[in-house]
């Protein structure tokens, strides 16, 4: 029970992937299924921040007495650094494809843009 | 170092350099043009690289100098190569052929960006099918992605909006699954290079988070490549986007997609997971069969002539799937070899409609009905190409299906249900292609179709040349069945 719940990390990263996966398929609302979306890769960012903590480690510096230190893993880090970089382009362009959407149809409501082009 | 060793790494750098420089230049033209330049220094490129790997050697290539487990690696073997043949060849005569439809469709205010966005496009699909990295592919593949979603975005219909829209919200999905798969591994291994990978995961193959990988590599990139039931992104957003980026990526988008999926599978899973490759081919066998029913008989339906094509390429992708899950020598031959041939079927059945779209301004069968009468190159064109798509001895698809059902008919029973399968989804091709052909040329013309004229020359010469190898490689097989029984031994090598 203790290590279950020791893995918190883990269930936060489940939850927030099936919130953001839910608010992309749920809601009508272009806007909300973009956060969706962003809170759906956030998750996968709290995944990989989790799994490069070592207990008791420090930043990954290099100083005079790094032989005695414990770090973190670094490479982790990096490659969620990367994938921030992604999701930030996915949602800029995610919300400039909705404001060219509200300039065509007047809405933002996937319902209303159904009934004005049925095979969409 | 001389400059052929660093090939490699000028496959991806070329498009990737040239598409800041594109958006800079501001005369009419000019974008496109050094787009087209890029595109086909990437295809030459590529060309050279088949050349040094097709007698067998595997070319590895660590980036900045890093050695391979620690730094990116570029792995350059035949697969690779099929790969980069497909993705730059697909770019390159789409940009060659497509010039008077790109500025009818996009105009040259927006041609800067647009180019921009194919090399980004270009540079991620390359890079895709050369790393040897599992994380690098992810980079790139959203590189590629982000990109496409610019290219299909900028369609004159206004529904290419909304289109693009769900190919984004579900685009993303599949590549956020794939890094959480990627994750997964990475925690139990402590490696993202492929090949180190694939020694390792052998060591905690039992652990669940391994198995959750799989599962979570599988379904993301099934859902990039389009595999049914997953697949519900991919009509629309070709329908709606401007007709040459339909041919661009109709050509090589999923199938790239496709190709990690093989390449992830046959290197890191089946050759450490116990009783994997039974759950593999039972899973990908009913979904490739399906798929291959649902989609023909969809496309039969369809009165848009794009999105007959889209849904015909949900069921050929079907064909690919369904070879490389026999498992065998044979059909994963049939599988690589399909993904060869079907971009050569499909750029010129696309090529073939943008002529009509270019003409007729429409892609509606009812309003483009008569245009066999006034667009004779054209529509023999695309009559043509449907005959490889429908497997016709002589044409490129006669290949893959000859190697598909052989590979079929070595499974004993189940092997001739397959067969049959394959046979009713030919037939289902042969009364799609055949409705087409019926508002072509037996009905009576439209007002818009009674006005038009034959398609541009530029356009018919690069729409015949693909025509053309489609033939050409139905009868000289050498290089792609080459490539693809060695892919093939590649691919069971490592998973067998």
């Amino acid at each position: 029970m203790i290590e279950t719940l020791g893995l918190y990390n883990y269930w936060v990263f489940s939850l927030l992937l099936v919130i953001g996966l839910f608010a992309i398929v749920g809601k009508k609302n272009l806007i909300k299924k973009l956060i969706g979306l962003s809170i759906f890769q956030a998750a996968v960012f709290l995944l990989y921040i989790s799994m490069d903590k070592v207990t008791g480690g420090t930043a990954p510096i290099l100083l005079a007495d790094a032989d005695t230190r414990v770090f973190s893993n670094p490479l982790p880090q990096v490659l969620i650094l990367t994938a921030i970089v992604v999701g930030i382009s996915t949602t800029a362009l995610g919300l400039a494809l909705v404001v060219r959407i509200r300039e065509e149809y007047g809405s933002i409501e996937n319902d209303v843009i159904r009934t004005m082009d049925p095979d969409t | 170092m001389s400059l052929s060793a660093q090939l490699p790494a000028l496959q991806v750098v070329v498009p990737l350099a040239s598409a800041p420089l594109v958006t800079l230049l501001r005369v009419a033209n000019l974008p496109w043009l050094v787009a087209l330049a890029a595109s086909a220094t990437a295809f030459a490129i590529s060309i050279a690289l088949t050349g040094q790997v097709l007698p067998g050697t595997t070319i590895t290539y660590d980036l900045g100098g890093w050695p391979a487990p620690y730094g990116i690696v570029f792995v350059i073997d035949q697969l690779s190569c099929v790969m980069m043949l497909i993705v730059t060849g697909a770019s390159t005569a789409a940009l060659a052929f497509g010039k008077m439809s790109l500025d009818l469709q996009i105009g040259t205010v927006r041609a800067p960006y647009f180019y921009a966005a194919w090399l980004l496009a270009l540079a991620g699909l390359v890079g895709i099918s050369i790393t040897g990295d599992a994380f690098n592919i992810f980079v790139f593949m959203e590189i590629s992605s982000l990109a496409s979603y610019v290219l299909i975005g900028s369609g004159p219909d206004r529904r290419a909006l909304t289109a693009t829209f769900k190919y984004l919200t579900l685009g993303t999905i599949g590549a956020t699954f794939y890094l959480i798969g990627v994750g997964l591994i990475y925690m139990m291994t402590g490696t993202l290079n492929l090949a180190d990978m694939a020694s390792r995961v052998g060591d905690v193959s039992d652990l669940r988070p391994v198995l959750a990988a799989a599962g979570f590599v599988t379904i993301g990139l099934a859902l990039k490549a389009a595999i049914f039931p997953l697949h519900v992104w991919m009509p629309n957003a070709y329908t709606f986007a401007p007709h040459i980026v339909s041919v661009f990526l109709a050509a090589c988008a999923t199938k790239v997609s496709l190709y990690v999926l093989i390449r992830f599978d046959s290197a890191v899973f089946a050759p450490n997971l116990a009783g994997h490759d039974i759950r593999f081919s039972g899973f990908l066998t009913v979904v490739s069969i399906l798929a291959v029913l649902i989609g023909s008989t969809v496309a039969v339906f369809e009165n848009n002539l794009k999105r007959l094509l889209g849904y015909s390429s949900v069921a050929q992708i079907g064909y690919i799937l369904l070879g490389v899950s026999f498992l065998s020598l044979t059909g994963m031959t049939a599988g690589v070899v399909h993904l060869f041939n079907h971009a050569l079927i499909k750029a010129a059945l696309f090529m073939a409609v943008a002529c009509i779209a270019y003409r007729l301004g429409t892609v509606r069968l009812n309003e483009v009905a008569g245009c066999g009468k006034i667009m004779p190159w054209t529509m023999a064109a695309f009559v043509a190409a449907g005959l490889s798509l429908i497997g016709v001895p002589g044409t490129a698809g006669f290949v893959s299906k000859w190697y598909l059902l052989q590979a079929a008919l070595d499974h004993g029973p189940v092997g001739y249900a397959i067969a049959a399968v394959i046979l009713v989804s030919s037939v289902l091709a042969v009364i799609y292609v055949w409705k087409v052909i019926e508002w072509a040329y037996f009905r009576e013309f439209t007002e818009t179709s009674r006005e038009a004229g034959e398609a541009p020359v530029t356009m018919l010469i690069f729409t015949w040349a693909m025509v053309l190898a489609n033939f050409y490689f139905g009868i000289f097989t050498e290089l792609p069945l080459g490539l693809a029984e060695s892919s093939a031994k590649i691919l069971l090598g490592a998973g067998l």
